[in-house]
C-alpha cells in the first residue's frame, strides 16, 4: 500500500482527505494497527510554538521622494539596530537585536530586556508603527543622507520572516549543578539541580515525527505563523548524525529547519517576542508542519509518543558554556519531562518547559483544519534535506 | 477561625509604630509575615497572613484604619494575565507553593491566588510577560 503526494492533494481538493494530529495520530496506529492506520490516515500534522532565537525579518522600505542608500549606513527602528548591508533600501532586523547601551547587566543584577528586534517584529504584525531612525553617507542617485519617521507595514515593499534555525529536531534538559542561581537561554536555572527545564513538543515536535527527513524537505509548504510558509533550506547547525533510537529519533540535538514566510500575513497570536531575564529577547514562532502518509513506515515514524522519545540532560553551570564538567548526567523521556519532575543524580527534579504544548496542540489542530477545508495543499520538497552522514559533525 | 492575607501599606509617619504587635497583643492575631518592605520616613508595605477570631480580625482592620495604614487583599497584587499566557510551563517548577500550576491534561497554565505569597519568583521567568506584580 503506498499513497502519492497527488493523491492526497486529490483528496484535498475533494475534502474526502483524512487528516489527524501527531497526537491524536499515536492512538489510531496502536489501537488499529500500523498497516490499517497508513491506509486510513492521509496527513498527519505536527506543531510547535516555541522561542527561536534564529529568527529574523527582511523589510523592504519605500523610499521618501528624496531618496536614501541605507547600504553602508545604518538604521534602528524603535532603538534597535537592524543591518543594513545590503541595497538601498533591504534591512534585516534580527529577533535577538537590542537598543546599544540597553544593560546586560545592571551592577550583576540580570538584565530585563524588554525590548528588543522581537518585539519590533511583533509590533509590526500586530498593526503597531515603528519609528524609522536612519542614517547614509549620500550619493547622487541618493542624495538623502538622514530620515526619521514612523512607519507600519503599508511603508512596506516586503516583509519576509526568515529565519536561519527553527525547529530542532530535540533539545538539551537544562540543569544547574552550581551553587549559584544561572540565567540562560533555557531560563532561570536554580543552584544545586532545583529545576530542569526543556524545549521541545515531543510527540507533536515537526522533525521528530520525520526522523530521517522523508517528506519534509527544502520546499514543504508549512503553516509559520498564521502565513503559509516554506522550508527554505536545513536550518545552520543541522546535524542529524547524532545517537538515534531504535525508532529513529536522535537522542539529542540533530536537525534543523531554515523557514521563510510572508510577515505581512502573519498573526500576533502566533508569532511573540520574548524577554529573558539575564539572557535577552527572542521571538516564539509557531510552525506546523503537514506530513503525508505516503506508506507505512511514515505511519511508524509518526505515530511515535512521548514515552518512545528521550532527550539528554546537561549542566548549563559548566559543561555547556565552558566544556568542563560530566558531559551526560542522565537521559530522559518527554513523558517523564511531561509528569512534572526527572529524577537527576538521585535528586527529583521539578521540571519546566520553554516549549508551550497547548499551543502546538493549537498549532497542529489549526494546520489539520486548513488541509481539511481545502485551505492548505500539500507540497513536493524540491531537494532533500542532508541525511545522517551528510550533515554538520 | 479565619484566614486572610492582605497587603498593609503604611504611610511614612506611621512606620515606627509597633503595628504588627498590636495585632498580636491587641486582637490575638497570628501574623505571618509574607513579604515586607519597610523603611523609616517612606511608606511601608507588607503582605501578612493573618489568623485570628472572624470579629478579632474586623477589629484589626477598624485599628488599621484609625492608624491611616491601608488594607487591600492580596489577591489584586499578583496577576496571571491569560491572554498572554502560552502555558509554556517555565513558571510551574519556580512557584514556591504551586499557586502557579499546570493542568497536565490540557496544558493550560492556572492561578490560585489563595497560595500566592508574592515571592515575586515568577516575574523572572516568566519570558511572556504574563505575570504582572503591583506590589511597590
Amino acid at each position: 500500500m503506498a499513497k502519492t503526494l497527488e493523491e492526497i492533494n486529490g483528496k484535498i481538493r475533494s475534502g474526502s482527505v483524512v487528516v489527524v494530529t501527531a497526537e491524536e495520530v499515536i492512538g489510531i496506529a496502536r489501537e488499529k494497527g500500523v498497516e490499517k492506520a497508513a491506509r486510513e490516515v492521509d496527513v498527519v500534522t505536527t506543531g510547535t510554538f516555541s522561542p527561536m532565537c534564529s529568527s529574523g525579518a527582511f523589510l523592504n522600505i519605500k523610499q521618501p521622494k528624496e531618496k536614501m542608500k541605507l547600504g553602508g549606513g545604518w538604521i534602528t527602528l524603535n532603538g534597535v539596530p537592524a543591518y543594513a548591508g545590503l541595497a538601498a533600501a533591504d534591512i534585516y532586523i534580527g529577533a535577538t537585536a537590542i537598543p546599544d547601551g540597553d544593560p546586560r547587566n545592571n551592577n550583576g543584577r540580570p538584565g530585563k530586556f524588554r525590548y528588543g528586534g522581537a518585539h519590533v517584529i511583533e509590533d509590526l504584525v500586530s498593526g503597531k508603527e515603528v519609528i524609522l531612525s536612519a542614517g547614509a553617507y549620500g550619493t547622487d542617485c541618493y542624495p538623502r543622507k538622514s530620515r526619521e519617521q514612523k512607519i507600519g507595514f503599508k511603508d512596506l515593499n516586503e516583509a519576509v520572516l526568515f529565519n536561519p534555525r527553527n525547529c530542532y529536531q530535540n533539545y538539551n534538559v537544562a540543569v544547574n549543578l552550581s551553587d549559584k542561581p544561572i540565567y540562560t537561554y533555557m531560563g532561570l536555572l536554580k543552584p544545586k539541580l532545583g529545576n530542569a527545564n526543556y524545549c521541545s513538543a515531543g510527540q507533536l515536535s515537526p522533525l521528530l515525527n520525520d526522523p530521517f527527513y522523508r517528506t519534509i524537505g527544502v520546499g514543504s509548504r508549512i503553516f509559520l505563523s498564521g502565513a503559509q510558509g516554506y522550508v527554505a533550506w536545513n536550518g545552520t547547525q543541522h546535524s542529524p548524525d547524532v545517537p538515534r533510537s531504535d525508532n529513529g529519533t536522535p537522542r539529542k540535538g540533530a536537525g534543523t529547519l531554515a523557514l521563510i514566510g510572508n510577515l505581512k500575513e502573519m498573526d500576533s497570536r502566533w508569532i511573540r517576542a520574548v524577554s529573558y531575564t539575564g539572557y535577552g529577547v527572542s521571538l516564539s514562532v509557531a510552525v506546523g508542519v503537514p506530513i503525508p502518509i505516503l506508506d507505512e513506515d511514515v505511519m511508524k515514524t509518526v505515530s511515535v509518543s512521548d514515552e518512545e522519545l528521550t532527550a539528554p540532560i546537561v549542566d548549563y553551570s559548566r559543561f555547556y558554556p565552558i566544556g568542563e564538567g560530566e558531559a551526560l548526567l542522565g537521559e530522559v523521556t518527554y513523558a517523564q519531562l511531561k509528569s512534572g519532575s526527572i529524577d537527576v543524580k538521585g535528586k527529583r527534579v521539578p521540571t519546566g518547559c520553554f516549549s508551550s504544548y497547548s499551543k502546538a496542540r493549537e498549532v497542529a489542530g489549526h494546520l489539520k483544519s486548513l488541509i481539511q477545508s481545502g485551505r492548505f495543499l500539500l507540497s513536493q520538497p524540491v531537494a532533500s534535506l542532508p541525511g545522517a552522514k551528510e550533515g554538520l559533525r | 477561625m479565619k484566614k486572610t492575607r492582605v497587603v498593609l501599606s503604611f504611610p511614612p509617619s506611621n512606620v515606627e509604630e509597633p503595628i504588627t504587635y498590636r495585632l498580636i497583643k491587641d486582637y490575638d492575631l497570628v501574623v505571618n509575615i509574607l513579604r515586607a518592605s519597610i523603611d523609616p520616613g517612606k511608606q511601608g508595605r507588607m503582605v501578612v497572613e493573618l489568623s485570628g477570631e472572624e470579629s478579632q480580625v474586623s477589629h484589626a482592620f477598624n485599628y488599621l484604619e484609625t492608624q491611616g495604614v491601608g488594607v487591600e487583599p492580596l489577591s489584586q497584587e499578583v496577576q496571571h494575565l491569560e491572554e498572554r499566557c502560552t502555558g509554556c510551563t517555565a513558571c510551574v517548577p519556580i512557584c514556591p507553593t504551586g499557586a502557579l500550576d499546570v493542568d497536565r491534561k490540557s496544558w493550560k497554565v492556572s492561578y490560585d491566588p489563595e497560595k500566592c505569597v508574592v515571592c515575586l519568583s515568577c516575574l523572572d521567568v516568566c519570558i511572556y510577560k504574563a505575570v504582572e506584580v503591583n506590589l511597590a
